[in-house]
């Protein structure tokens, strides 16, 4: 099993204990916190252009899409939480100047884990393919990355990074490993077009980095099972980014960047198979599925986390 | 020697005398133009597709033989690709889009109401420099002249360079007086391949165009970048510098992606006296949000369909304006090629493809540590800065019963007024009351006072 799957608390007396301790089990609960303080201080703070029938459409779209796949193809379990998340993320990203496209961005995005599905495994992140779809194929669309403004992103980083290791989330090896090489490829261009390091702190403005690093790339649904598959995953990605942006001089690179790489993500799984991630909650104990091997996508063994329990 | 000013600005405070322009809703009072803002650069980009046209307006009062620009650009322009612009196009971009102040009367409240009127601002560039050429020294320091012409009153010539030490050198040697630190800010231009649009002024050819001012460069080039370099013209800034950009694209609204862009506040109801100092209203709003943002944000003062206007501060520029700024692809809809706007046509009657996003920005060499990166949204909402005066209703208490309540509605609404112009501009709210002739807090009367009448 992945070392960064080992349960996410473990007895201690450190500050960082008590704080897990007090997390709750299943990582998404707190993401779906985090997410609602941010679109909360997007919307009142800054002029995010958002208006508040745009998010509540986003939302009833993804809830009614997620109930309805459920209909078409039942779960083992079923939980709001991911639907809810991908919501928020729609909301924080996604401009229009209709009332259609944040509701048709959001059905997409749920059917998309139940229409690209390869191995037992969705193949796109649901924001991601949503956003995708909206700038493709909708009228009116656009992606705002820009909108947050330096203290507010500050805040979110500093947030989003404490509680990253403060709580060793399982599979955020693939948010380092992607912030390494995203922010190192900026370093090695700042460097080499001497331009001065304020432009590489500047990137940290950017909203949907923010966003992109923690809850999309991170994704364990979508991402490689394996550790050597998400480092390798994150080094492809942040190189298209890079390339998208800098090379091509176009727009939305990360978004982009996730996209296009989605499809080699069977790739990794069969390069290096390893367990498929799973969301299982069950009461206060919470479940990670571990298959013998990936490649069937077939659910052989159930280990319990008892992350409370164990505290 | 001739100085080298990439971005410089110059300033003239001026604002424009009311007009008296009728409207839709009410009657156009008065503007703020570029033009009050010390330090302040327009430039116009029109685009569609990689396919750019980027015109300067140049404000630059000083002697012309130490004028000179220097632009990065990403290709190399030919003569054709450079133009010489009309400085009135930018006098009526700025007409059209500037922020606005409105006027509405109150109804007598005895009968009916009735609406009213408008006012509005402006911004100013300039550069200076000057070339004398060897292309054997030019080679020898890494330098090559890649193209070199006359247009209009400018000599041109365009420069590639391998690194920033020669070109630096190449400028000294040419006449340039290079500010420190110019080598530095040359660097990441050079490393990008971008090359270097250097214009002096041919002073005999100034002079046959009869003309006392520099008229507008405009060059017209395909690139997928769509930015605009800010960063040279802040090696020898002092200060902070206003750049207004009037962006003309065919689907919608123009943001940047690398800094937040924000709407200015608007509708804002503001007292009367405001009236005859728009200008200076509006100058300490725009610090105001300048410094609530940290001078980090850019500002959008308007976003408009360029057919029409609602309420119109000056008329929309005709189909032959729009082209001499650039906006070629008009020739793509045969129905726009005879159209007159009007001051008021609504949507349906007056829209052409063309989208005017205005845009406001204050920096400074730590604010905006990158170049200006812009999008183009599919947003279509229009957006203006408009500001509101509600000229109260002048007659007796006694006029009718409704009357004593409407004075007395109108008595807590000045009250508001004062208090959003104080927080709109950071004002201190009792200098506001006082000009009012208002006390420091409202003194409604007492709440038994109707009660028996």
């Amino acid at each position: 099993m992945d070392a960064a799957e080992k349960p996410a608390c473990s007895q201690t007396d450190s500050v960082t204990g008590v704080i897990r301790r007090w997390m709750p089990s299943d990582p998404r609960v707190f993401q779906i916190l985090f997410l609602g303080i941010l679109l909360g201080a997007g919307v009142w703070l800054r002029d995010f252009s958002l208006r508040p029938a745009q998010i509540i459409l986003t939302f009833a779209s993804a809830l009614c899409t997620q109930y309805v796949s459920w209909l078409l193809n039942p779960p083992k379990s079923r939980s709001f939480r991911s639907a809810i998340i991908t919501s928020f993320s729609l909301s924080l990203l996604l401009r229009a100047d209709n009332l259609t496209a944040h509701p048709l961005a959001a059905m997409a995005a749920i059917a998309s884990k139940s229409t690209f599905r390869f191995r037992g495994k969705h193949l796109f992140n649901p924001a991601t393919f949503g956003l995708v779809f909206a700038i493709c194929a909708l009228p009116g669309g656009w992606i705002s990355p820009g909108q947050w403004g330096h203290d507010l992103a500050a805040g979110g980083w500093i947030v989003a990074l404490g509680v990253l290791v403060t709580t060793r989330a399982r599979r955020s090896d693939i948010s380092w490993t992607f912030l390494l090489f995203y922010l190192g490829g900026i370093a090695v261009r700042v460097l080499w077009l001497g331009q001065l390091w304020p432009v590489w702190a500047h990137q940290l403005t950017n909203g949907a980095l923010l966003l992109f690093t923690f809850f999309m790339i991170s994704d364990p649904m979508t991402g490689p099972n394996a550790r050597p598959g998400r480092i390798t995953h994150a080094a492809l990605v942040a190189a298209i980014a890079l390339a998208w942006q800098f090379g091509f001089y176009l727009n939305n690179g990360l978004i982009w960047a996730l996209f296009l790489a989605a499809p080699a993500v069977p790739l990794w799984d069969s390069v290096w198979p390893a367990a498929k991630f799973e969301w299982l909650p069950q009461g206060d104990r919470y479940e990670i599925a571990t298959p013998i091997d990936a490649r069937s996508g077939g659910v052989s063994a159930v280990h319990d986390h008892i992350p409370r329990a164990a505290a | 020697m001739l100085a080298l000013a990439a971005f410089l600005l110059c300033t003239i405070t001026f604002l424009a005398p009311p007009r008296d322009a009728r409207a839709f809703c009410g009657f156009y009072v008065g503007s703020a133009g570029a033009t009050l803002y010390n330090h302040a650069s327009q430039v116009a980009m029109a685009r569609s597709g990689d396919r750019i046209v980027i015109s300067l307006m140049n404000d630059y009062d000083g002697p012309l033989d130490r004028f000179a620009l220097v632009v990065p650009v990403p290709v190399v322009l030919q003569k054709g690709q450079v133009h010489i612009g009309d400085r009135d196009l930018f006098k009526k971009l700025d007409a059209y889009s500037a922020p606005r102040l409105v006027e509405y009367h109150d109804e007598n409240p005895c009968e009916f109401i009735r609406p009213l009127a408008e006012a509005a601002p402006a911004g100013a560039m300039a550069y200076s420099g000057a070339v004398s050429m060897s292309r054997e020294r030019a080679k020898a320091l890494g330098v090559s002249i890649e193209a070199e012409y006359a247009v209009g009153e400018y000599d041109i010539v365009i420069l590639s360079a391998k690194e920033s030490g020669g070109l630096e050198t190449w400028l000294a040697e040419n006449g340039y007086q290079i500010p420190s630190g110019a080598s530095r800010a040359l660097e990441p231009y050079i490393r990008q391949q971008m090359k270097f649009f250097v214009a002096k002024v041919d002073l005999k050819a100034q002079k046959r165009t009869g003309l006392a001012y520099l008229r507008p460069l405009q060059f017209a080039f395909e690139s997928p970048k769509f930015m605009l370099p800010i960063r040279l013209g802040m090696i020898n800034a002092q200060g902070p510098q206003d750049l207004v950009i009037y962006m003309l694209t065919r689907e919608g609204r123009v943001e940047t992606t690398n800094y937040r862009t924000v709407k200015l506040p608007t509708g804002k109801e503001i007292p009367g006296y405001v009236r005859d100092e728009f200008g200076d209203f509006y100058k300490a709003m725009f610090n105001h949000q300048v410094r609530e943002t940290d001078m980090r944000a850019v500002f959008t003062e308007y976003v408009w369909n360029m057919g029409w206007c609602d309420p119109c501060a000056a008329p929309p520029l005709t189909h032959d304006e729009l082209r001499q700024l650039g906006v070629f692809w008009l020739d793509d809809y045969p129905g726009t090629q005879r159209y007159q706007p009007l001051i008021m046509p609504g949507p349906s009657n007056g829209s052409v493809p063309v989208t005017l996003t205005r845009l406001h920005i204050r920096y400074s060499a730590d604010t905006f540590p990158e170049d200006l990166m812009f999008q183009e949204t599919e947003d279509q909402e229009n957006f203006q800065a408009r500001y509101v005066l509600q000229i109260p209703w002048e007659g007796s208490p006694n006029a009718c019963p409704a009357a004593r309540n409407y004075l007395d509605d109108l008595r807590i609404r000045r009250f508001k007024e004062a208090q959003e112009l104080a927080d709109l501009t950071g004002w201190d709210v009792d200098a506001v009351m006082k000009r009012v002739g208002l006390p420091r807090t409202p003194d409604p009367s007492p709440w038994w006072q109707h009660i028996w009448e």
